[in-house]
């Protein structure tokens, strides 16, 4: 077995690096850049189902698949959008921390349920000024 | 082509042993239990040896007998999507940078790892018609490109230490 070279080793880092870089710039974008969201978009399998304020308290059961066997309790709270709880098999999305920022998501790929928050008002305001 | 038994019973043995692994990273508490879904890749080490020392076709065998079989065991048919393709995906670029002999086995572990994770979002956005997976993907790159260094640096003590006599008739 040939011993890995300096230059592999090199293009190692090198690659480590930009991945590194990318990854923290999206961060950066994703924690720092991006302001709270102020709507709630849930989609079914890529079809609108509803879409709710986030300053206003609900909970919504979010039912779906052929023969409504699929169940999502959806909960905004105090400006949080959290899974209260989901009969998929994996559990994934009720585990998955409150969202609040523009462009987050919860996904529960079993059920193909997506819930995103958006911010709306922004861009009204920007067109009024316009 | 001549019936090998030994060849499939080490098909069989490396298998076994990548289930073996992917179980053992189910029990490991998760890396990020705010953000689920988030796996070392642990089976990984078997198809980077493989890949190494036995090749692309016998790594490729390896790893999607692998996919279908933890899909029919546990899983339903969107995991086996979700799997195949970052299967897939990983298989190509890590087969594509080996040929390639610029990285070490720890970058072509890394650059694996994370297409693994590419696949599998590109994928769910394939499925779900969403776009919306800016955060996972991010935080996927990120693991993926720790993991891959783990995974790279073991591949490689396997890759140096198992002795060419094992797989000799
Ligand atoms: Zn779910």
């Amino acid at each position: 077995m040939k011993k890995a070279s300096h230059k592999t080793i090199r293009n190692d880092i090198i690659l480590v690096l930009s991945l590194l870089l990318i990854a923290s710039i999206g961060l950066f974008y994703l924690f720092v850049l991006r302001d709270t969201g102020d709507t709630v978009k849930v989609t079914i399998g890529g079809e609108n189902y509803g879409t709710y304020s986030l300053s206003k308290d609900i909970a919504k059961d979010i039912i779906s698949g052929k023969n409504n066997e699929h169940h999502n309790l959806l909960i905004i709270k105090n400006g949080k959008v959290y899974m209260k709880s989901a009969n998929c098999p994996d559990g994934l999305c009720v585990k998955h921390k409150p969202i609040f920022r523009d462009g987050e998501s919860i996904v529960c790929l079993p059920n193909q349920v997506v819930v995103t928050i958006s911010q709306n008002q922004k861009d009204n305001i920007v067109d009024a000024v316009a | 082509m001549k019936y090998k038994p030994k060849l499939v019973a080490f098909v069989g043995i490396c298998t076994a042993l990548t289930m073996v692994l992917a179980y053992i990273e189910v029990l490991l508490p998760p890396l990020f239990p705010s953000i689920p879904g988030i796996k070392m890749g642990l089976p990984n080490i078997i198809i980077l040896f493989l890949l190494y020392r036995r090749g692309p076709v016998f790594a490729s065998v390896v790893s999607i007998i692998r996919i279908v079989l933890i899909s029919m065991l546990f899983g339903n048919m969107m995991a086996f999507l979700y799997s195949i393709a970052g299967g897939i995906l990983s298989l190509l670029i890590m087969i594509l940078l080996r040929r390639l002999q610029c990285f070490s086995t720890v970058g072509v572990s890394v650059a694996g790892g994370v297409a693994h994770n590419i696949g599998q979002i590109l994928m769910a956005m394939l499925l779900l018609e969403t776009a919306e997976f800016g955060y996972y993907l991010i935080i996927l790159i990120l693991t993926g490109t720790i993991s891959g260094i783990l995974i790279g640096l073991c591949g490689a003590l396997l890759i140096k230490r198992i002795p060419e006599s094992i797989f000799k008739d």
